[in-house]
This record gives C-alpha cells, structure tokens and sequence, in this order.
C-alpha cells in the first residue's frame, strides 16, 4: 500500500536552518546538512530545503548546498527559493535533487511551470502555494496587510474562499486557491504543496478544509503545509485533510517529537506509513 | 574503464543514481557511447519520463542495439523506472510505443476505480518478493521502496517477477529478473538504505542467479 509521506522543510538562511513564524522573527536551528542526514536516518520520507533569503536578495539559490545534500542523502528532496528561469530549475536538478518547487515565479509566469514540466517530467515540478482565508471571518493576526477585516460577505472572486499570496505572503495576486492548483495541473506540475497562510506557524493543525477541497478536486499528489505541532494533526491532516504527504518543521526541529513518534501515532490510528528505514 | 556505465539518453536527470553509487564506492560514469556502454563491467539504464520520447532518442542515439548487446553478451543489467518501462515489448503510454522487446509483457496505464487514488503514484510503497534473487540479498520482504510513475509492467510470463506491489487496483510486477537482466519500477537511488543494498548487491552481482 502506497504510504503517506512525512516531509521536514528545512528554510536555509545563511547556510542555516531557521524558523520563523509567518516569515517573521528568525532563529537559527542548525546545519542543513548535518539535519538532512539526522532527518533521513531518523526515518523521514523525503526533505524540502527553501532558500528562503535568495529571492528577497535577487541572487540565485544555493547550489553548493544542494550539491552537498545530495551526496549525504539517498531520499527525494526538494528545493525552492530563488528559482527564475530553467536554467536555475535544471541546475537544481543536476546537483541532485529530484523536485523543484516553484512559487512567486508560476504566478508571475505559468508557462514556466509547463516548460519545466516538458523538459524535466512533470514528477520533478512542485508548485507551491500560499493561500490565504478571504471573506467571513478571514484575517492573520499579525500580518501586515492581512488584518481581520470583518467583512460578512463571501468575496465573488473567490468561491473557494481562498485567495493565492506570493513573497512570502507579502502580495495578493486576485487568484482563487482551487482556480489556479487545477490551472497548475493542467499546466503540467506534478504535486502542488498547500502552505496555509493561516495555519502556518501557528502550530494549531493543519487547515483542514482547504487541504481537503485541493486534494480532492485535482488528481496528482497534494501535500499539506502550515499549522504542524502534534502527531494528532498528521492524523487529521491524513483522514480528515485527505492529504498524500504532510510538511513539519518546528514540531521535529526543536527535538520536541521524533519523526518515530510521529510514525507510531499514526500506525496506531490506521494511518499506512513507511516503517523501515 | 569504469566499473558501472549509466546509460545517458535524455531521459532525466541521472545525478542521483551517480550520487547514490559513488556514495557506495563504485566507480561509474554517464555516458550516452555505445563503444563505453559495451566495455563496461555493468550498465545501468535509468530514466524518467514518457515512453515514445524515450523510444525516439534512444533510436536517435543508436543505442537500441547496444542495450541488446549488453543483455545478450550477459554484462549484469540494471533497469529503473522508465529504464524498465522500455525494455519490455510495448507501452500503452504515448497512444501506444513498441518498445526494445528484452521481456516479454507490456506495459499499462494506472485506471484506479478509485477517483480519489492519484495518479501517478508518488511515494513510499512495499514491494513483497516473489522469489529469491541475489539483488535482494539482505533485504527484507515487503520493505518499502520510492516509486513515482503512472504506467507499470506487466510481463507475460509470470517467472520473471521477483517482486508485486500493489497500487491503484493493480497488483503488478515492481522488480523483475530474467537471467543477467534486473529491472525495477521503483528508484532503488532515491529509496535510502534498502535502495543502496539493492545497489551494493548490483555492484558485486554476476549475472547470475
């Protein structure tokens, strides 16, 4: 039985691991490759690394780094950040990652995303998406720009309720959330990874709703992002959220669980998970 | 010469089956020259994609006659994912591709009944052993391996399968061996340490089994 995937993202800034909350406020956790390969023999299913200072600096990602992680580990890894052009996606790929996430830039050009697709194969072309709550009740405490706005009303240009963020959820593109992951599949990714906005930092589970109206209405493998803080919300991220693969970070970085635990949880409430490594 | 040639024809990105061999300590070298493909101790034919581009280069390449060559002259073989795809006689993918034809048994499309059920299957699958084979040595039945493909193998002859796993209604044939020939439809480079024994196994194997 095909399992679910269990995926660390590892953001990089100056050649380390850190974490912040809503893309504010970041500490330093470690080495990214000295954390791959705890990551990889602790039983993780695959790594996402995320230049995340590359494209604020409008410099091109790290290669040196993937290179270097690509030789430690012998699991699929992603990398985003940075991305521009194919050439920057084909150099990725050959320093040895298998999947190449996209963001800002399919937004702002999505037929880099087919071309990607052509030239590579669809498996190796991640979209990732930043949605944000519209409408009822919407609003990020904190975020500048995001401010509860109280409005009663369902926003027409979005049915789904979710509006697509780029930057870091810096800029709102006027893109519904399900509009554009089914546009992205027509367009030929392979995955698309759902990072909530809301959800993301919080430590409070997974947005459930959203992941599970993405992952059902496409056909390819949707991965769940933003909110991870106990094995309980992989739980209901895979039941309830109808997820193929789940993103943690804090939960696993900060050594409060093991990627063990987590797996063990997850057995234990019927979910199929990867259990030798 | 180099212990391993990787066979280079376009079909994706070869760095991490060189990644996981030089990891192991084996010499290899990726190359798309039939006179380096034909002297080396083993071969790997790799790859990821569609089945009629790869079809198309490998034509291009002239390189349809020196994977027969290899296979018939009993150099150990090693087909991955699409690598495997195309060895067999035929694939549905591409409206239809005839294929190189070293096994016998085609190729199909994933048609799960299931609409939730994703195609292609990404991710972590087991792969329960038929029958033993020395490129399993050490490994454990129903170990899980990574897989990523939306078209799987289905030989003709039931003797060839040395590995079943189970996706999208399908029970099919996920490590085949025929003679010095080992094919795979997971990636053995990207499956962590299962993977690298099944390769270390490759490294040492004789063709024999």
């Amino acid at each position: 039985m095909l399992t679910k995937r269990i995926i660390p993202c590892l953001d990089v800034r100056n050649k380390k691991v850190t974490k912040g909350v809503k893309f504010q406020g970041n500490i330093d956790l470690g080495d990214p490759i000295e954390m791959a390969v705890a990551y990889s023999d602790g039983g993780c299913d695959e790594l996402v690394f995320y230049d995340i200072t590359a494209s604020a600096e409008r410099r091109p990602i790290d290669i040196e780094m993937v290179r270097e992680v690509g030789k430690v580990i012998h699991i699929p890894f992603a990398v985003g950040g940075g991305i521009e052009t194919l050439d920057d996606m084909y150099r990725v790929l050959l320093a040895g990652a298998e999947k190449v996430s996209v963001n800002s830039l399919a937004v702002k050009n999505p037929a880099i995303i087919a071309e990607g697709s052509r030239q590579f194969g669809a498996q190796c072309i991640v979209l990732g998406m930043d949605p944000v709550r519209v409408g009822p009740g919407a609003g990020v405490a904190g975020v500048s720009g995001f401010e509860r706005s109280g409005n009663p009303e369902t926003d027409p240009r979005f049915p789904s309720g979710y509006e697509v963020t780029i930057r870091g959820f810096r800029e709102r593109t006027g893109l519904d959330a399900l509009e554009w992951a089914k546009r992205a599949e027509d367009l030929g990714v392979g995955e698309i990874v759902v990072n909530s906005v809301d959800a993301d930092g919080t430590r409070d589970g997974f947005e459930l709703n959203l992941t599970r109206m993405i992952s059902t209405s496409v056909s390819i493998p949707t991965v769940a992002s933003g909110g991870a803080g106990t094995p309980q919300h992989l739980v209901d991220v895979f039941s309830q959220g109808a997820a193929d693969a789940a993103i943690i970070a804090s939960m696993t970085h900060t050594g409060e669980y093991t990627i063990a635990q987590i797996k063990d949880e997850l057995v234990k409430a019927g979910v199929p998970v990867r259990r030798t490594w | 010469m180099d212990v391993v040639a990787i066979i280079d024809y376009k079909a994706g990105n070869l760095t991490s089956v060189r990644l996981a061999l030089e990891y192991i300590g084996v010499e290899c070298e990726i190359t798309d020259q039939p006179d380096r493909i034909l002297a080396a101790e083993r071969v790997i034919f790799p790859g990821v994609g569609a089945a009629g581009a790869a079809m198309k280069d490998l034509n291009e390449l002239g390189l349809i006659a020196t994977i027969k060559a290899v296979v018939a002259g009993g150099t150990p073989f090693l087909g991955i994912c699409l690598g495997t795809q195309v060895i067999f006689e035929f694939s549905e993918e591409d409206g239809g591709t005839p294929c190189i034809g070293l096994v016998p048994g085609s190729v199909k499309k994933f048609t799960p009944s299931d609409p939730a059920c994703k195609i292609p299957q990404m991710g972590w699958n087991t792969v329960e052993i038929a029958r033993p084979h020395p490129l399993l040595d050490g490994i454990t039945d129903s170990s899980e391996f990574y897989f990523v493909h939306s078209y799987y193998p289905a030989p003709s002859d039931e003797s060839y399968v040395v590995g079943r796993t189970e996706y999208a209604d399908a029970r099919f044939a996920s490590a085949i061996g025929k003679g010095n020939l080992f094919a795979t439809q997971f990636h053995p480079e990207r499956s962590g340490r299962v993977g690298l024994r099944l390769l270390e196994n490759f490294s040492r194997w004789d063709g024999k089994c």
